[in-house]
């Protein structure tokens, strides 16, 4: 179900300072064409359908076609990304639709500061077996023994 | 129309060498990889790290959707929650036949929750059970456990959300992040024997190359996917059930430059929703889901499959049949003539609702109780899996009311999930652990300064998402130790900058110096395109090594005929070409391909025996033995080592102890 762009939607984030869909593309397939200012799928067929570029594109402009030689044509699933939730529109191939939203995360974009409020170990820890948000006991420094 | 002899690519890559710049770099330690374990790694460093170190961490997607979690997951499968790791260990022990490396696993068991807890922390949705403590796991939380092992998440974002830890512990630390950087390579020391020294890698975003000098370096992208044909026969074949961009690139990587390798006779053929290739796991342990044969018989209770799986005592003995021998079953039903095999979706989510209305639920909340029950369903696809969610719609599946197809994928390679082959490394320096198991650093592998994580590490599978990340920052910790230790160790490198640039460059130099030649650059006597060496490569190993066309069946004779492949692959991939960037990337994914797949099949003729049923049989040895090493037996290990000196291959057993009573 490789991913596709639509020229009437795409401005190849030109107001951005990079395109969005090749910056996060996992497997390096979206590929901005900078004389027409649309981004395509540049190897369809090692396409994952993570729909990483689809839920990133400010502009809605990627959706995606399933797998010509897997699926009947005429079902798809789009999402829209919202800071805290996902949600999903599911069409059948007759014309059925559902529609799901699910959380994603329950702190706000960029807020993450990984070492607030954590106190850096001591350079005499460095021989133990602790990591350094763990305590150095209980299940941290067990052995098989401790279990028998 | 112009003719086809041209370069295709937007980005193309630089013939003229002399126009590719190379920049150079000195790091104490270096991160290799962007997923789990290396964001793990990411963040554990720099709180050991000496003041003033240098690190750095090589990506080649972007950290924010990388690696195996990029499209999101929704389950943590490794929380030891109310367990203890030495369950642990028998749990992986027992799926993986035997032969695992207790010591990791018990390791991994100590740690593995503290990194869920942070993923909580840092904003992972984490289901808490209905009536239960809906506090956060580290304060007493209850999680909703669909196995003993797994808990469920909202985890569409689960990626993002480490990866933003990761980026923001290496921010405040100073240290770097190159994304889209490919590290293809990695470079022994000058001097000191059997000793990393750097590693080199080129972006695919500019025509440039990267070497890189580090004093100890975290080798971990992930395993091997596109080793084997797919059973799509086009644009399907995307939809690999592993990452597609893992190349198996952490095993080549280490294997050449001496490190030795473990069980890389075990591969993983899961059985999953067929073509979609969506996940099982909540079907069978949610919503107590079922599989049954094409005439809707649950063939597993059968005397059939009974007597079947008798052939592999002990371990068909345990509560929990092994992954393999599951498979084995459903095999074995489809080659009787039984098929399909259908995961019974409409009976069990029939059954919630027939439960509830037994339980006297009325109309009304009857009706959005099954809003919830259809949302769970969908969102287990959605979260991690579109395209089944998306064959699904294409099928008009309603799970309620028509079961799905489940069958089993073409093989994987890899460490973290239901495999277990990898890198041989040391484990914890405690005295529980056996002599042979451990040299000094946890997680290094067996060249001094490289270490693994994550599918680069062998013989302990099950770690899955959160045990990768834990056991990124085991290595992270254990890598600032050997940094301390050799301080006054510098990294030299035997080859100059240059010889690394044209080396890397090779394809591009090969594609331009031929690519007119013909009038088609696709069709060209001189060289080989990267496509076309993969597909060679997963036509080949699927005939002779076991693929899913030959019902994973292989034998001496086949091997022999692959091994003679396999040597013509990696003459051709000399010849390889690449017009632009991103076929520079392919070029360098198949080589990598190739020496990790060599390795696999050069295990699995070693090992007369098919240890792993269902995943690979050998004909020639059907039988998976109990008879321990020390009895000239088959339940040990199986590790090989290439030797980069010479140039020479071997391989050996290995005693495995068992550490852990059962």
């Amino acid at each position: 179900m490789p991913s596709f762009v639509n020229p009437e939607k795409c401005d190849g984030c030109k107001g951005g300072e990079k395109t969005a869909c090749m910056y996060i593309c996992p497997n390096d397939l979206m590929v901005l064409n900078p004389d027409e200012m649309r981004a395509y799928n540049q190897e369809p067929d090692q396409c994952w359908e993570c729909y990483s570029c689809v839920k990133i594109c400010p502009q809605g402009a990627i959706e995606v076609r399933h797998y010509a030689d897997i699926a009947p044509m005429g079902g798809y699933c789009q999402p829209m990304m919202g800071t805290d939730s996902i949600m999903w529109t599911i069409k059948f191939r007759n014309g059925n639709m559902k529609r799901f939203k699910f959380p994603i995360r329950t702190t706000p974009e960029g807020s993450i500061k990984p070492y607030d409020g954590k106190p850096s170990p001591g350079a005499d820890a460095l021989g133990n077996g602790a990591l350094f948000t763990e305590e150095n006991s209980g299940r941290v420094t067990s052995t098989p023994a401790d279990y028998d | 129309m112009a003719l086809r002899n041209k370069p295709q690519w937007e980005l193309l890559a630089e013939p003229d060498l002399s126009k590719v710049p190379v920049e150079e770099y000195e790091y104490d330690a270096l991160l290799v990889g962007g997923g789990m374990a290396c964001c793990g790694a990411a963040f554990e460093i720099g709180k050991w790290m000496p003041e003033g170190s240098k690190v750095c961490l090589c990506d080649k997607a972007s950290l924010e959707r990388s690696g195996a979690v990029a499209q999101g997951l929704s389950a943590i499968n490794t929380y030891i929650g109310e367990n203890t790791p030495s369950d642990y260990v028998r749990m992986v022990r027992n799926d993986l036949m035997g032969v695992v490396r207790e010591d990791l696993i018990f390791d991994l068991g100590r740690h593995v929750d503290d990194s869920v807890h942070l993923f909580e922390e840092w904003g992972l949705p984490i289901w808490k059970k209905e009536g239960g403590n809906k506090a956060p796991l580290a304060e007493g939380g209850t999680p909703v456990r669909t196995g003993k092992w797994q808990i469920m998440i909202h985890g569409e974002s689960y990626k993002r959300i480490v990866a933003e830890a990761a980026k923001a512990a290496l921010e405040e630390m100073g240290y770097d992040l190159h994304e889209r950087m490919f590290i293809v390579k990695l470079l022994l020391d000058a001097n000191k024997d059997n000793t990393i020294a750097g590693a080199v890698g080129f972006s695919a975003r500019e025509n440039k190359v990267c070497v890189y000098k580090a004093k100890a370096i975290l080798v971990a992208c992930g395993g091997a996917v596109n080793i084997f044909r797919p059973r799509s026969t086009d644009e399907g074949k995307g939809r690999a059930w592993y990452p597609i961009w893992n190349a198996g690139s952490t095993y080549t990587m280490c294997m050449q430059v001496g490190a030795e390798m473990t069980m890389m006779e075990n591969r993983f053929t899961p059985s999953r929703f067929k073509d979609g290739y969506g996940p099982v796991g909540a079907w069978f342990l949610l919503f107590k889901a079922t599989v049954v044969n094409g005439n809707g018989e649950h063939y597993v209770k059968s005397d059939a499959a009974k007597e079947e799986l008798a052939k592999y005592k002990p371990y068909s003995d345990a509560a929990v049949t092994p992954t393999c021998l599951r498979n084995h079953l459903m095999l074995f039903e489809m080659k009787e003539g039984r098929g399909p095999i259908f995961m019974d979706t409409a009976a069990a989510l029939n059954a919630f609702l027939e439960e509830k209305k037994a339980s006297g639920m009325d109309e009304k909340a009857l009706k959005k109780y099954w809003k919830e029950l259809e949302s769970e369903a969908w969102e287990d696809f959605l979260d991690m899996s579109v395209g089944q969610a998306g064959l699904w719609a294409s099928m008009n599946i309603e799970p309620e009311k028509v079961g799905s197809e489940i069958m089993p994928t073409e093989p994987y390679m890899l460490g973290s999930h239901s495999g277990c082959c990898g890198i041989w490394v040391s484990g914890p320096d405690e005295d529980w652990v056996p002599d042979e198991y451990k040299w000094g650093y946890n997680r290094m592998t067996t060249v001094n300064g490289l270490f693994t994580a994550g599918d680069g590490v062998g013989a302990s599978g099950h770690k899955f998402s959160s045990g990768a990340h834990s056991e990124g920052r085991i290595a992270a910790k254990a890598m600032a130790k050997y940094v301390v230790d050799n301080a006054d160790f510098t990294p030299t490198l035997s080859q100059s900058a240059d010889e690394l640039k044209a080396e890397i460059y090779k394809p591009v130099v090969t594609y331009y110096e031929h690519h007119q030649k013909t009038t088609d650059d696709m069709v060209n006597p001189n060289y080989i395109r990267p496509r076309h060496m993969m597909e060679r490569l997963m036509k080949y190993t699927d005939e002779y090594g076991g693929g899913w066309s030959p019902y994973y069946m292989t034998n001496g004779n086949l091997l022999d005929i692959v091994m003679r492949h396999l040597q013509w692959l990696r003459e051709d991939s000399e010849k390889m070409a690449a017009s632009g960037l991103h076929e520079l990337i392919r070029a360098w994914e198949n080589y990598h391909r190739i020496w990790t797949v060599e390795d696999h099949l050069r295990h699995i003729q070693f090992r007369e025996e098919s240890r792993y049923p269902g995943f690979y049989y050998r004909g020639d040895f059907m039988a998976a033995d109990d008879k321990d090493f020390d009895e000239g037996g088959w339940k040990c290990f199986v590790n090989s080592q290439y030797d980069p000196k010479t140039g020479e291959w071997k391989c050996m057993k290995k005693k495995c102890y068992k550490i852990i009573s059962d």
